[in-house]
């Protein structure tokens, strides 16, 4: 999209398109690799979270590389908008950035283990993407992308094709808000019963 | 015209393993948390190429979903943490014991 009209702008060709989708694609990846590394060595919880915001915001960039302008605005709505505000609310509530965990590590092991794991998951994963021939299936079984707008061809295929699972998201999305109220809830009596000193005490409980 | 979707792909496997790693690296329940969403953008990422290799609005389909199911899990599993340390300041994986009721 965005190579498509820097292309139409200039009138230079296919040459600049090509140049500048490759430019969208290397900048996208630095911040999703930088924010990436960042998220796994950061101390600081908050840094962590701050990182991941830089993460979420390359994946967008990847999505508009790759045409999909309306899912590229709903990850940084969503995503860097809602779910990272949610955790560094969680993060300042709970104060989890002041407390450094001081207990040694429980199994000596686990920390070359895992990067040990992790770099077989990530060869076994590269070596598959060599190997099988994946993207070879069937073309455009459930609507094609050509020949119309992105948004418009997502919301025809949600509300026709994918309309029982687009219900279902909505049953499930009203049982994550009973399940965070019922799991954050005080036990014992209501704060309008307390006085303000009780009421004090059970925050900081 | 556009980037080859191998490198999309190449991406996002790479981005997967970073956050598969750091689920096992870190301890901190949160920072757990955030490696699982960066494991979902990896996949997100996947299904966005398939979606314009193979032309299909599937893919994208399946990402927004996704990202429906990524933010229910978030508000359950924050709403856990936050129960967890109520009842006794349990930031870390360690100490999550205490579920066994």
């Amino acid at each position: 999209m965005t190579a498509a009209l820097l292309a139409a702008a200039t009138g230079s060709g296919a040459h600049l398109a090509h140049a500048s989708a490759w430019a969208v694609f290397g900048v996208g990846a630095a911040l999703i690799l930088t924010g990436a590394f960042g998220v796994v060595l950061l101390r600081n919880p908050v840094h962590s979270a701050l990182m991941l915001v830089i993460t979420l915001i390359g994946v967008a960039l990847e999505f508009i590389d790759e045409s999909a302008d309306f899912l590229a605005a709903v990850q940084i709505i969503v995503y860097a908008g809602a779910i990272v505000i949610l955790f560094l609310f969680v993060i300042m509530f709970l104060a989890v950035d002041r407390r450094e965990p001081a207990a040694p590590e429980p199994t000596r092991a686990q920390r070359p283990l895992a990067v040990l794991l992790g770099l077989v998951a990530l060869a076994e994963l590269l070596i598959l993407s060599r190997v099988q021939h994946w993207s070879s299936g069937a073309h455009h079984v459930a609507g094609s992308l050509k020949g119309g707008e992105d948004v418009q061809k997502l919301g025809e295929s949600i509300f026709t094709r994918y309309l029982l699972p687009f219900e279902m998201t909505a049953a499930l999305l009203v049982i994550a808000v009973v399940a965070a109220v019922v799991l954050s809830r005080r036990h014992g009596r209501v704060a309008a019963e307390m006085s303000p000193a009780e009421q004090e005490e059970a925050t900081l409980r | 015209m556009t980037v080859p979707g191998a490198w999309y792909l190449v991406l996002a496997a790479v981005l997967f393993g970073i956050g598969a790693t750091g689920l096992l690296v870190r301890r901190n329940v949160l920072v757990m948390f955030m490696c699982i969403e960066l494991m979902l953008n990896a996949v997100n990422l996947t299904f966005v190429t398939f979606a314009r290799l193979l032309d299909d609005i599937g893919g994208q389909a399946s990402v927004f979903f996704v990202l429906v199911v990524a933010a229910a899990e978030v508000v359950v599993g924050l709403a856990i943490i936050v129960a967890m340390f109520r009842r006794r300041a349990a930031a870390t994986a360690d100490e999550i014991h205490i579920l066994k009721g």
